[in-house]
């Protein structure tokens, strides 16, 4: 807990450096003309004031001895942590899979892999979900909404289907 | 008497068939995504946020409130038959509601719950109906200056009352602003924090993308990691015997709920606090004005209704300084915020004047709200009781595919759905870390207005930063801001002589004060 604490504090000091270094491509100092602050000076000051903070909570960490509860508990549940780290992975595929193979073939797969693979359940109720979640999401966003999901190469196959609800 | 005819008119609006049925959805849903361990109003309102497109603004807006309100009577739910808060506003309520439930008493818990959660709201949505008008006036007069106080007043109360770790909840507050000032610049048109060149930041980062993000896909992260066992679901019938039984029973708790519910209104309207800590209050309360103290947390049914109460007030209280001044009160409030901006609805005293219709469609649809609620909620306790086994998995599948398609729908940008993944991981190991995520998703939302209505107060005045001080409301303001933040100073000089380790950031610990006394 001490450590993972020590390392999103300097993760967010990083973070902070990063952000200023960005806002200060635009003024950070006072405006003399419009006597205001430039455009960069609300990011520039307010990450400043982020690091400081990070700053305080790293040095709180080497300053104190380690408090008794809480600080030696490990900071990732060790058996589920796999579970966590398996299901983001899934996640950025899915979402990188979507410009190529489209939201109907990424989506689907998602949710097979989700309910039958990592989830262990019957195929009753993977197949009822893989095939009603794209269902559910083409009456829903396409025919109501007329907002498009990404088809990647699987466009053509919905030409039909648009000339029905369009 | 003004109040009244308006409120008759909004009762025009609200009892339209197709707000009618939106309330009993929203309520329905709401009750749902409550009494999902892991899923609260916040989660419900997120996920569901794109999916109102396919309703008119307004009726999206009542939509969202109706999940707000559902969600806080379905939170105790899952309290009662799992013994695991619904939501983290109803933590309060396994206190009594579980033991209840152990006792095979969890019929009486749940319509115990259910009544004083119609009693919390009910009072509540009155105070609300008499405060919104006079507090819309009073905003009135605000400028920039005003406005500009009020926003870092709503931050600093994070600090001197937020009861998190003081030095996490500034970093949160900072990165909320900074990512807000994401696009470009409001005053000079520029260009700013563009990130790797990359053209989706130039439109900045939509409130939706990190709320779907912070509260969807890190939500369902942090309950896969908590998941590890299955809880056991406790069975719970309900016959018209126990209803009466139960009704008689609230009725002899009058008190008990009044004192939660205006307790509930007040500490909800704080950004801050809201409604976990206003039902920890209450039952603090409870207890100690109890004449038997020492039956609270053995199944004491005063205990189920204190909370319930608060909560449930909490949520119509955050309400107000949303809509009347434009400050959210909660979480789920800034993103109900979030959302009327994006309908090109912006809250404050103006839309009093300007879309009173509205305005009073939606205070009065919390009445008919609360009324559902409580049918729906007591109607479908077997149907909540079977939903309760529905594997977990089933619904993360769901509520995953809904977070990457809902993330793409407002603004079609795969872009979006990237940054909603990074900020899930994100806010994920935030939280687990004990970084506070309201203030974050509250600087985002209200990063905006506090810039902009900065700089125009300083090009106005010539770059006089006194000006902030001149005027009296923003120096009001402005005084009590530095009263917040200077708060948790003065308690880290008290405690010093204690035991206590300013090290240990235990949550919220002034409230839990009261609860354990």
């Amino acid at each position: 807990m001490l450590v993972a604490d020590r390392i999103i504090a300097l993760g967010i000091m990083a973070l902070s450096a990063y952000f200023m270094w960005h806002a200060a491509e635009l003024p950070i100092g006072w405006n003399a003309m419009t006597g205001g602050p430039g455009g960069g000076a609300f990011p520039f000051w307010l990450s400043a004031i982020m690091m400081l903070a990070a700053l305080s909570i790293l040095i709180r960490t080497f300053r104190y001895e380690p408090p008794e509860k809480g600080s030696d508990e490990p900071f990732f549940d060790s058996v589920m942590l796999p579970s966590v780290v398996k299901v983001t992975a899934a996640l950025i595929i899915t979402v990188a899979l979507i410009p190529y193979a489209g939201a109907y073939i990424a989506l689907p797969l998602f949710v097979f892999w989700y309910v039958k693979i990592y989830g262990k359940h019957g195929w009753a109720i993977t197949l009822s979900l893989t095939i009603g979640i794209p269902v559910f999401l083409f009456f829903f966003f396409e025919a109501t909404l007329k907002i498009l999901l990404p088809k990647g190469f699987t466009e053509p196959y919905f030409f039909p289907l648009y000339a029905m609800f369009f | 008497m003004d109040t009244l005819a308006l409120l008759a008119d909004g009762f025009a609006t609200s009892l339209l068939p197709l707000n009618l049925m939106i309330v009993i959805l929203g309520v329905t849903a709401g009750l749902f995504i409550g009494a999902m361990p892991g899923l609260g109003s916040v989660n419900g309102v997120a996920i569901v946020l794109p999916l109102t497109f396919i309703v008119p603004p307004s009726s999206a807006i009542i939509l969202l409130a109706a999940i707000y309100y559902g969600a806080m009577y379905g939170g105790a739910v899952s309290s009662v038959l799992l013994g695991i808060p619904g939501a983290s506003t109803a933590v309060a309520t396994t206190f009594d509601g579980r033991p209840m439930a152990q006792q095979g008493k969890a019929g009486l818990a749940l319509i115990a719950a259910a009544t004083a959660s119609f009693v919390g709201g009910t009072i509540s949505v009155v105070l609300f109906t008499m405060f919104a008008a006079p507090l819309a006036d009073v905003a009135l007069a605000f400028g920039p200056a005003e406005e500009f106080a009020l926003v870092l007043l709503a931050f600093t109360t994070f600090v001197g009352l937020g009861g998190d770790d003081v030095p996490k909840t500034i970093v949160m507050i900072c990165l909320g602003l900074v990512l807000s000032t994401v696009g470009l610049d409001l005053i000079s048109g520029q260009p700013r924090l563009i990130f790797g060149d990359l053209p989706g930041f130039y439109s900045g980062i939509s409130f939706l993308v990190l709320a779907i993000g912070a509260y969807g896909v890190g939500e369902i992260l942090y309950t896969i990691e908590k998941s590890r066992t299955s809880p056991t679901v406790t069975p719970a019938k309900i016959t018209f015997k126990e209803l009466g039984a139960g009704l008689r029973a609230m009725n002899r708790m009058w008190k008990t709920m009044s004192l939660g519910s205006f307790l509930g209104f007040f500490v909800g309207m704080l950004p801050a606090a809201g409604a976990t800590p206003a039902a920890l209050m209450a039952y603090g309360v409870a207890r100690q004005t109890s004449k038997q103290p020492e039956t609270f947390g053995t199944g004491n049914i005063e205990g189920v209704a204190a909370p319930e109460t608060a909560n449930n007030a909490a949520s119509t209280g955050s309400l107000l300084p949303m809509l009347t001044l434009g400050i959210p009160g909660s979480p789920t409030t800034a993103l109900l915020l979030g959302g009327m901006v994006m309908w090109g609805l912006v809250p404050g005293p103006m839309l009093f004047i300007e879309q009173p219709d509205f305005v009073w469609g939606l205070i009065s649809s919390l009445y008919t709200a609360n009324f559902a609620a409580v049918v729906i909620n007591i109607a479908l306790i077997p149907l909540f009781v079977w939903a309760l086994r529905m594997p977990f998995a089933v619904l993360c599948a769901i509520v995953m595919v809904l977070c990457i398609v809902g993330g793409f729908a407002p603004s079609q940008k795969l872009h979006d759905v990237w940054l909603i993944i990074a900020f899930g991981v994100g806010g994920y190991l935030l939280r687990k870390a004990d970084y506070p995520l309201a203030p974050l998703v509250l600087a985002l939302v209200l990063g905006p207005l506090m810039e902009k209505s900065f700089r125009q107060t300083l090009i106005a005045e010539q770059g006089n930063v006194l000006a902030f001080f001149e005027r009296p409301l923003s120096a009001t303001f402005l005084c009590l801001a530095i009263v917040f933040f200077i708060w948790p100073l003065v308690g880290l000089l008290f405690t010093r002589d204690h035991k206590d380790h300013p090290h240990v950031p235990s949550k919220r610990p002034k409230f839990a004060r009261t609860k354990k006394t």
